[in-house]
């Protein structure tokens, strides 16, 4: 099948439920999104179908075909970094950083979707990807400076 | 032990002569180490200056030993390095090396002694001197027990100095201009006519020269970089998804591997049947392994697949089945014989007059970082080469190499990043089954990961604990306290898988409560050793992460019927100045004693832990919808502060983290099996339940560690605001047992 990846097409010959976590990690060896739990709970593999937000581990592969699939590769890059990702930087988000790629591409959606959310959208948005080393009050911060960053631009 | 003695004597001295004789002056002497790992396998050009400074002519690379898991432990190492060495960390690469006793911890095996840290003795300073020994002679390289920065900050900072020392030298030999007209900055030697010359530039004549051993140590007003806010030189690469973990490691040739374990902790595998899982598409083959199987296929979701069409066998579990017989074991452990240690025993318990009398309860936790246990492992001729996160990279080095039948110089262990570790990676059990299955499969890599359930059903947790105390009272103050705490030794659990032995009492079963600073009349903590049941392991802040809670929870119930002030009275108990200074700190900041609404609740507690005494104050709401957390204010006296950005997150980590697992994380066992699997059934905190926090760092000139202290007292100042709020008072976590949480 023909997936589409951070503007590229791939061809993949995987299963139909292969979840397009792993079609992305193991298939194509991108590895930005990341395997935390499998089961739609932690959100560290979270990725945008056509910009928005989804747990790619619950996506089967033959759902993400004909769709832009884009990865936290594709939404910038350490010379071009998106403004969600020089908000992360900019207020050092980051311990172990496992689960920011997924914190990353969720906070881009939310922002897309709903440019100035108040702190309640925020903390509901965000809550539905997990950190364990509890960088919460950060991301909660980085994600107010990336939204005024956006509004300015 | 007399030739000991005196290497202790010798070795405390010039230990704490940056603590003793005020940072920057002096003159120190490098001291030689074990050998520098470095120097083996230099290339034509490259220069060793010290285990910690290699330079070349493609860059500076410094390493950095203490495992990177999440704390900062790559950037503060190489930016006490930099400071001497006088190079920006932008031009520096950040290596962990390679295992080797050069690396040792001289400061994490005191934790393992029963010296109070406000115990500043002649006898306890030795015994601290001791640790720094025992740590060299076993080369013991180790990440834990927030040891990184008071283990390093001298000697990093002295390994800079001695590299910028031979890099002047070798200027000085190039240019025939003396030293002492020579300066540096920015990674290069400034010549008095302004030129300069890069330190890559110097690496062939810097290999050629002996070391210069004799070097002084800046002032800290001179400082660029400690005590600076700075950006954390990981920080770019995991906002963008390029930070390589170990999960991500992709070679030529690799295979992708899951294992299948008996989840009954230890217990065998009778019997399995393969015979479908093998029919299954990408998988290579399935190959027995110690308690289990591995499934070698050409993608980790087709293993894990594979892995579920096994059908097993499993052995009985070599512990109690459930969680009531385990708490039976933990319950009838309040014995003579059992008894563990009583390093405080003030006045007399036995006699005083008792108010108030509680058990109360923690549960197993499982340390779960967000990325499973993974490895990668090559077996090629004599040469067996892993790749993998690890806070232990002797340990697995030796029993990797004794797994495989080979000598350690034969077993090559590249540490990469973790994706968190909370003490997970102390074990090296994920690694030794990647080694089985590449004996399996010689010449090709394997890389293993394991499931989220394959992970949380094999974590070594944190123990279950119970405590029976009494209090006492009189004319509104805490007269007496005595508490006694039943759990397994994580000591003799962890160091036994590590093929060490564990003497002595385990410090850990009483860690934050014996060694707390106040003055009782009455007072004795008392640890009892609970019979080996499930496996368990460190985990954040170690005994101290659950006897904060005991202690202080209980505490705060004495103090209440003492009719005092939880503050004040904690305030009156203390003498220690440090520990005074940090309960005054979290009153002044949370305005303790000003009311606050009905519904609406105040708690405060306080651990002295890993050296750094921690209070904490958490503000609650009792709503309609259960309990809310509205606001936590901590204080700690953290000795020096490295990097004050790395400071506030640690300890907003660590309040974090023992808030969640307090409110709502246990692990319970069925039929010999954990019952929660993935964060469903144990779920972390989220955004939307966790509080503002407002952190006060007060410095001195110790140094301490900072990832783990903040953790204890988190648990019962929420369990105390709690009981402000609600008058309901909570002695078993998970709180959410008996509340309810917005």
């Amino acid at each position: 099948m023909k997936l589409k990846v951070n503007g590229t097409e791939h061809e993949v010959d995987v299963e139909e439920d292969m979840p397009l976590l792993w079609v992305l990690r193991d298939e194509l060896g991108i590895t930005g999104p990341k395997y935390g739990c499998g089961i739609a709970q932690c959100g560290a593999c979270t990725v945008h179908l056509d910009g928005v937000a989804a747990k790619s581990c619950q996506v089967w592969a033959a759902d993400a075909e004909g769709v832009e699939v884009t990865t936290i590769e594709g939404l910038g890059t350490p010379e071009a970094l998106h403004a969600v990702q020089a908000a992360w930087v900019e207020h050092q988000v980051g311990q172990c950083g496992y689960c920011q790629s997924g914190q990353i591409m969720l906070a881009a959606s939310l922002l897309a979707e709903s440019p100035s959310p108040t702190d309640d959208e925020i903390d509901d948005a965000m809550s539905a990807n997990l950190c364990r080393c509890g960088t919460y009050p950060r991301i909660r911060a980085a994600v107010k400076t990336a939204a005024a960053k956006l509004q300015e631009a | 032990m007399g030739r000991l003695k005196t290497i202790a004597r010798r070795t405390f001295l010039i230990g704490s002569a940056a603590v003793i004789g005020g940072v920057a002056f002096g003159v120190y002497t490098y001291r030689k180490p074990v050998k520098n790992p470095l120097e083996e396998g230099l290339a034509q050009g490259e220069a060793a200056l010290t285990p910690y400074v290699k330079i070349d002519a493609d860059g500076i690379t410094l390493i950095t030993p203490r495992a990177e898991v999440g704390q900062g432990a790559y950037m503060v190492q190489a930016a006490l390095i930099a400071e001497e060495l006088d190079v920006r960390l932008d031009q520096i690469t950040a290596d962990p090396g390679v295992p080797s006793a050069a690396y040792y911890n001289g400061t994490v095996a005191a934790e393992g002694f029963p010296l109070a840290a406000t115990d500043d003795r002649l006898i306890a300073r030795t015994g601290r001197g001791a640790a720094d020994v025992a740590g060299k002679l076993l080369g013991l390289q180790l990440t834990g027990g927030s040891s990184t920065v008071p283990d390093a900050f001298e000697k990093l900072r002295v390994a800079g100095a001695v590299a910028r020392a031979t890099l002047l030298r070798a200027a000085s030999e190039e240019t025939g201009i003396p030293v002492d007209q020579l300066s540096t900055k920015d990674g290069a030697v400034v010549l008095p006519d302004g030129g300069t010359l890069a330190y890559t530039a110097l690496a062939t004549q810097a290999a050629g020269i002996e070391t210069v051993q004799d070097v002084a140590l800046k002032d800290p007003s001179e400082w660029r970089y400690i005590g600076k806010d700075m950006q954390r030189i990981d920080i770019v690469a995991k906002s963008t998804g390029t930070q390589e973990y170990g999960i991500d490691l992709q070679m030529d040739g690799m295979l992708h591997a899951t294992v299948k374990c008996n989840p009954r902790m230890g217990g065998e595998m009778v019997s399995y049947d393969a015979t479908e899982a093998e029919t299954m598409s990408g998988v290579k083959r399935v190959v027995p392994i110690t308690g289990g199987v591995g499934v070698l296929a050409d993608n980790t979701w087709r293993a894990f697949q594979a892995a579920e069409a096994v059908t097993f066998e499993w052995g009985e579990a070599p512990y109690p089945s459930d969680d009531a017989a385990m708490w039976d074991q933990v319950a009838a452990s309040f014995t003579a014989d059992r008894q563990d240690s009583q390093f405080r025993d003030d006045g007399d318990v036995e006699a005083m007059e008792v108010a108030v009398e509680a058990e109360y309860r923690i549960p197993y936790l499982a340390h779960a970082p967000l990325e499973p246990m993974t490895a990668t492992v090559l077996l090629d001729g004599g040469r067996l080469d892993i790749w993998t996160g690890t806070q232990i990279p002797r340990f697995m080095q030796v029993n990797a190499a004794k797994l495989a039948g080979l000598d350690a110089a034969q077993v090559h262990v590249h540490v990469l990043v973790s994706g968190g570790s909370f003490g997970r990676r102390l074990e090296d059990d994920y690694v030794l089954q990647a080694v089985e299955l590449a004996m399996a499969e010689p010449g090709v890599p394997i890389k293993l990961t394991w499931s989220r359930e394959e992970d949380m059903s094999h974590d070594f947790p944190r123990p279950l604990q119970m405590a029976r105390a009494r209090g006492a009272v009189s004319g509104g103050q805490v007269t007496g306290f005595d508490l006694g705490i039943a759990a397994p030794s994580v000591a003799a659990s962890q160091l036994g898988r590590l093929g060490q032995p564990a003497m002595g009492p385990d410090v850990a079963i009483v860690a934050g409560a014996w060694d707390q600073p106040y003055t009782i009349p009455d007072y004795r903590v008392t640890g009892y050793r609970v019979p080996p049941m499930v496996p368990v392991s460190s985990w954040r802040s170690v005994g101290a992460s659950g006897n904060g809670f005991l202690h202080e929870g209980f505490l705060d119930e004495v103090i209440h019927a003492a009719g005092a002030d939880p503050l004040e009275e904690r305030l009156r108990l203390c003498w220690h100045e440090p520990s005074r200074r940090v309960l005054e700190a979290v009153g002044e900041m949370s305005n303790w004693g000003e009311a606050l609404p009905g519904g609406r609740g105040r708690g405060v507690a306080f651990t002295l832990s890993f050296g750094v005494p921690t209070a904490e104050v958490v503000e609650v709401t009792a709503t309609d919808r259960g309990i809310r957390l509205d606001k936590v204010y901590v204080a700690c006296e953290v000795g020096r502060v490295i990097d004050p950005v790395n400071f506030d997150n640690q300890v907003k980590g660590g309040v974090i983290w023992g808030l969640g697992h307090a409110m709502m994380s246990e692990l319970t066992y069925s039929d010999g099996m954990a019952e929660q699997t993935n964060y469903d059934g144990y779920p972390g905190i989220r955004m939307y339940q966790t509080p503002e926090i407002e952190v006060r760092a007060l410095e001195t000139d110790a140094l301490r560690g900072i990832g783990e202290p903040s953790v204890p007292p988190a648990a019962p100042a929420l369990a105390n605001a709690i009981f402000a709020a609600t008058g309901q008072r909570i002695r078993e976590l998970p709180l959410n047992k008996s509340v309810d949480f917005v």
